[in-house]
């Protein structure tokens, strides 16, 4: 991919919140421990959304910084996957900050968290342009 | 002449830089009107005509014309003369897929698919950090291309033969003449929009090469790489020879790869590689980074850095005024070959070999030698130096200006276009050629002649696609098809996945 500061900042409130949101509405029942109530997993789930998506604008600045090293000034499918890895452990400190008492097991966690991921990455790998066909060319902006 | 129509343009059309219908009614020509004309029929006018048909368009809305019977006939001579072969890998990325805007499904996810192998998909997820780019296959693009004519009716729209002229009609719109293939008359289209995507005007042979095969009328021996040289690799395969390569591109590459390959399967076969601009080190530009070199290429894996096609590098270019856009297109673009290991270790190996010897320097003489084959006087770092060969194949471009162009330069003179700081065409942003306009009508242009404009990479299938969906979005908004937005671009593309008619 070769996004522009912009574009990263448009593709991440919009692919997280739409796309991750679809997702995690789909999958939080089925991740959720059984003695956990539907409720407080979809609270649960759904802040962990909005950590990635907010606090990933920060990220996304730095991202940004990488990618001025690099002559292609593009960010590589691989790299869009591995900076999963540091955003799961920012999204898992704000997430505990956030919601104190109501901690999330650590397994939902993990496996919400990298489901996301992944399904947000895939779409933007390809399917995103079957909607808008100038993403692309456009450094990831929608307008 | 033919049937009642005249075929002669008269003197006083051609005096006249803009026509009107009465001017052409009178002239005896046959007049054909039609909305829009696409002039080439080449990978340029097939990314505009498939996008057209996306946005709603009636192929009977539609004249393609070509003087090939294939959109990629061209491309494919041109590879094949260059070494790239069906079974060759080409240089652009899985997503510059001809066949769709989409680009999705990538080559490489339809090569993964029809080889039931992993393979293609694990280079894309670890190019460029552990694997090299991901390239098509040059048959895969061709059958790409030939399931999506078919698919949008190619053949209702194209007509062959060849395009003399557009003029500009006074009452709005243009006038194209043409010339069939099929029988002598002229045709004159009355349209209201054009695009001309005329690829390249012609090879373009190095000065001094040229020189040299007028004088010793020596045809055969010296060769440029885009011509059918496969002479040179049969002789090769019978006798010992020495080869001298010029050029530093992807096409040297290429070439260099064939004759060596040729020589390691057994072959005595030298190679000289005479460098003009010898990269030793990495390359640092003012404005855009450091870019790989070594050995005396500059290494990038496509012909511009990847976000020129729609990235930061895109937008850099964009806001810049024509000088900066030069400077930048030259920094960023230029000779340069794509970094595989396959090329740069063979290059390696022949080198400690003795087979494959690099040259630089400047060329002062050629001529034939009795007994030696041809000479070269080369003026290097160390003094002069005389190198013979059996053949020479200058790699050096295709670089040829739209001057080489009758149906450009009759553009420039008589149409209103103006050449850009690299002689070639001057487009907008939205790939409308500048001055050419005639109030409701329009003249596009893609493709190599609008090098040096607001956008680097355009002469690229992904570059190609860009300019289509520019051109398409700005016809749409001057009321010819429709602007493709989320829901008819999700429609389309099931379309397409079906192989249903768009
Ligand atoms: C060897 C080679 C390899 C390349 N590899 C790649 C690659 O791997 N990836 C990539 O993205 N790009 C590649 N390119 C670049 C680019 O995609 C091609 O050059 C592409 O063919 C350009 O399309 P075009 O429409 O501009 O020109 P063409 O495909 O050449 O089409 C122009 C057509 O117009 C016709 N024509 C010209 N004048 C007239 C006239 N007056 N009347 C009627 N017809 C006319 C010509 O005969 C020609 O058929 C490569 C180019 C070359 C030369």
């Amino acid at each position: 991919m070769t996004p522009t500061l912009w574009g990263r900042i448009q593709s991440r409130l919009l692919l997280v919140l739409i796309v991750g949101g679809t997702w995690t509405l789909l999958v939080t029942p089925f991740i959720k421990p059984f003695s956990a109530s539907i409720s407080s997993a979809y609270f649960l789930t759904f802040v962990a959304v909005l950590i990635v998506t907010f606090v990933g604008v920060i990220w996304e600045l730095i991202y940004h910084g990488l990618q001025q090293t690099r002559w292609e000034k593009d960010w590589p499918t691989l790299f869009g996957l591995l900076t999963g890895i540091p955003e799961f452990f920012t999204t898992a400190f704000w997430l505990a900050v956030m919601t104190g008492d109501r901690v999330i097991p650590p397994l939902t966690f993990f496996l919400h968290f990298f489901s996301t991921w992944i399904v947000v990455w895939l779409f933007a790998n390809g399917p995103i342009r079957i909607l808008f066909p100038r993403w692309r060319f456009n450094g990831g902006r929608f307008t | 002449m033919s049937g009642q129509f005249v075929d002669q343009l008269r003197q006083d059309m051609i005096d006249q830089a803009v026509w009107n219908d009465q001017l052409v009614q009178q002239s005896g020509i046959q007049l054909i009107d039609t909305p829009f004309v696409t002039v080439g029929g080449g990978i340029g006018s097939f990314t505009v005509v498939d996008y057209l048909r996306l946005a709603g368009v009636h192929t009977s809305q539609i004249t393609v014309l070509g003087n090939q019977d294939k959109p990629y006939a061209t491309y494919k001579a041109l590879a094949n003369n260059s070494q790239i072969p069906d079974y060759e890998r080409l240089r652009s990325d899985a997503g510059s897929v001809l066949d769709s805007p989409w680009g999705f499904p990538s080559y490489a996810f339809r090569e993964a698919a029809a080889t039931k192998k992993l393979g293609p998909l694990w280079t894309v997820l670890t190019e460029p950090i552990f694997s090299e780019y991901y390239t098509p296959q040059a048959a895969q693009v061709y059958q790409s291309v030939e399931r999506e004519i078919a698919r949008i009716g190619w053949y209702e729209m194209l007509k062959l033969g060849q395009v003399r002229m557009i003029r500009r009609r006074a009452e709005g719109g243009y006038f194209v003449v043409f010339t069939p293939k099929d029988h002598n008359a002229r045709i004159i289209y009355r349209t209201r929009f054009v695009h001309v995507a005329v690829g390249y005007p012609g090879i373009k042979m190095l000065q001094d090469l040229q020189e040299y095969k007028v004088k010793h009328k020596d045809l055969s021996r010296v060769v440029n790489a885009y011509e059918d040289h496969s002479q040179i690799y049969s002789a090769l395969a019978q006798r010992p020879g020495r080869v001298l390569v010029r050029g530093s591109g992807i096409v040297a590459s290429r070439v260099l790869q064939r004759l060596l390959d040729q020589h390691e399967s057994g072959r005595p076969i030298q190679v000289l590689h005479l460098f003009r601009n010898y990269v030793a080190g990495p390359q640092k530009t003012p404005s855009a980074g450091t870019r790989t070199g070594k050995n005396g290429f500059a290494y990038q894996a496509f012909n511009y850095p990847k976000a020129a096609w729609g990235g930061q590098l895109k937008d850099q270019l964009l806001n810049l005024h024509e000088q900066g856009r030069a400077d930048l297109i030259r920094q960023t673009g230029g000779t340069n070959t794509a970094p595989r290991a396959s090329w740069t270790d063979q290059l390696h190996r022949c080198q400690q070999q003795g087979s494959y010897v690099q040259l630089i320097g400047q060329v002062k003489d050629i001529h034939p030698v009795e007994g030696q084959g041809i000479r070269t006087v080369v003026e290097g770092p160390n003094g002069q130096i005389s190198v013979d060969a059996d053949f020479i194949i200058d790699a050096t471009g295709l670089e040829a200006g739209v001057d080489r162009d009758r149906l450009l330069t009759d553009l420039i003179n008589s149409g209103g276009a103006r050449k850009n700081t690299f002689g070639r065409l001057q487009v907008t942003p939205n790939f409308e050629v500048e001055g050419a306009g005639t109030g409701v009508g329009k003249v596009y242009a893609s493709g190599a002649m609008t090098l040096g404009g607001p956008y680097a990479p355009v002469d690229s299938f992904l570059g190609l696609q860009y300019a289509a969906q520019q051109i398409v979005d700005d016809l749409a908004a001057n009321g010819f098809g429709q602007r493709m937005g989320p829901l008819r671009s999700m429609s389309q593309w099931f379309k397409w996945l079906r192989n249903q008619q768009p």
